[in-house]
């Protein structure tokens, strides 16, 4: 647990008045606001830091606290107590304020220690807010996403059982309703956001539905056409070369790609383009072979 | 008509403790759409997303109602950008492996 300079995070000096800090957390809670920053972890990061370090500053008790205890932070609580017990009848401090929808581990355990509870008085508006939206990230490899399947994922120590839907693509996320943070004030709770991750070791190129894959010929196939067998991700498929295939051609199996996103039963392509192998360490009667057909051309 | 997937905005603004003329401006900025049915006011349900997120920008950020219009059609163009960097990332990503 490292001491957290709540001055230098809202760029304010020590002396700083009540009007600047207030002036300050707005300028930088505009800039770095989680709706004003979609997808952007840094700036949500950020974000948490100056509204714990305002609900300590803009809190003249907080602040006078933070200010006494501050980089000594760790005897703040055994000085609290010193001081409750010599004081039996005073009033015990609550922090129970609102705090604009954010939830307790959005506060550091400097925060935690120093002010003996996740929230600290605010005299916020208290209207019922959403909870915090989760975000996970989950890696699966292409074939994982070949078919629609359930999943059992562990977020924040609950058990969800998801569909993953066939087709998903990498950095697509989903949203889960329901399963975020609690909501403040009885809110409703917030979303569990999933982006996925998809790993492709296979021998296919994705884009979107499409397959590619560049398959090796022969010459003497290419040169008088005959039947392959060609892998797509889902098993073999037999395949008729045409005779005289140049190099580079492209054939395209309607309905070998990949499942298309939330539309079942409906797939993309797959297109393999032929790279045509010529032989090597020719033999001396291949040699010969070969210049004899030069000749008839 | 079906009123599922719609809320009051009577109980809506109870809700999220928002003046009435809140959400009636936002409807002048063409930022919420308002059903009426049976002369009773509502919302779409799938609007609220939408909503907080502007409840939030106004009256925690203090933005007015013309710099919360600018930003959410900023906001939608970012999220659109994002989208494409992201297809175009997957693209780049499926050439650099081969």
């Amino acid at each position: 647990m490292a001491f957290i300079d709540y001055y230098s995070i809202l760029g304010v000096t020590k002396k700083a008045t009540e009007g600047d800090i207030k002036k300050a957390y707005r300028k930088l809670a505009r800039k770095y606001h989680p709706d004003l920053n979609p997808n952007d972890k840094e700036a949500e990061q950020k974000f948490k830091e100056i509204n714990e370090a305002n609900e300590v500053l803009s809190n003249p008790e907080n602040r006078k606290k933070y200010d006494d205890h501050g980089e000594h932070w760790q005897h703040a609580e055994a000085y609290e107590k010193a001081k409750q017990q010599q004081k039996q009848n005073a009033q015990q401090q609550t922090y129970q304020g609102d705090f604009g929808g954010y939830s307790e581990s959005d506060f550091s355990d400097f925060f935690s220690a120093t002010f003996g509870g996740s929230k600290a008085k605010g005299g916020r508006r208290e209207a019922k807010f959403r909870g915090q939206d989760f975000n996970a990230k989950l890696e699966l490899n292409l074939e994982d996403v070949y078919r629609s399947h359930k999943q059992t994922l562990t977020v924040n120590a609950k058990n969800i059982r998801i569909t993953i839907p066939a087709g998903v693509e990498n950095g697509q996320i989903i949203k889960i309703k329901g399963h975020g943070g609690k909501g403040v004030n009885g809110g409703p709770n917030g979303d569990l956001y999933i982006e996925f991750s998809i790993r492709n070791t296979t021998q296919f190129r994705r884009d979107g539905s499409n397959l590619y894959a560049s398959v090796d010929l022969d010459i003497y196939k290419a040169l008088l056409g005959g039947e392959i067998t060609v892998d797509t991700i889902d098993g073999k498929v037999k395949l008729t070369v045409k005779p005289e295939t140049q190099n580079g051609t492209k054939v395209k199996l309607t309905g070998k790609g990949f499942p298309k996103y939330k539309k079942e039963g409906q797939f993309g392509d797959l297109y393999v383009t032929y790279s045509i192998k010529m032989p090597v360490n020719l033999s001396a009667k291949e040699k010969e072979l070969f210049t004899e057909l030069s000749k008839l051309r | 008509m079906n009123t599922t997937n719609l809320i009051s905005i009577q109980h809506f603004c109870t809700h999220y403790k928002v003046p009435i003329t809140f959400i009636t401006a936002l409807q002048e900025y063409e930022l919420v759409e308002i059903t009426v049915t049976d002369n009773e006011h509502y919302l779409r349900t799938n609007q609220i997303y939408d909503l907080e997120k502007m409840i939030r920008l106004h009256y925690e950020l203090h933005i007015n109602l013309e710099g919360i219009d600018a930003i959410y059609n900023l906001l939608k163009q970012v999220e659109s950008l994002q989208s494409q960097v992201k297809t175009l990332k997957n693209k780049l990503n499926s050439y650099e492996d081969l």
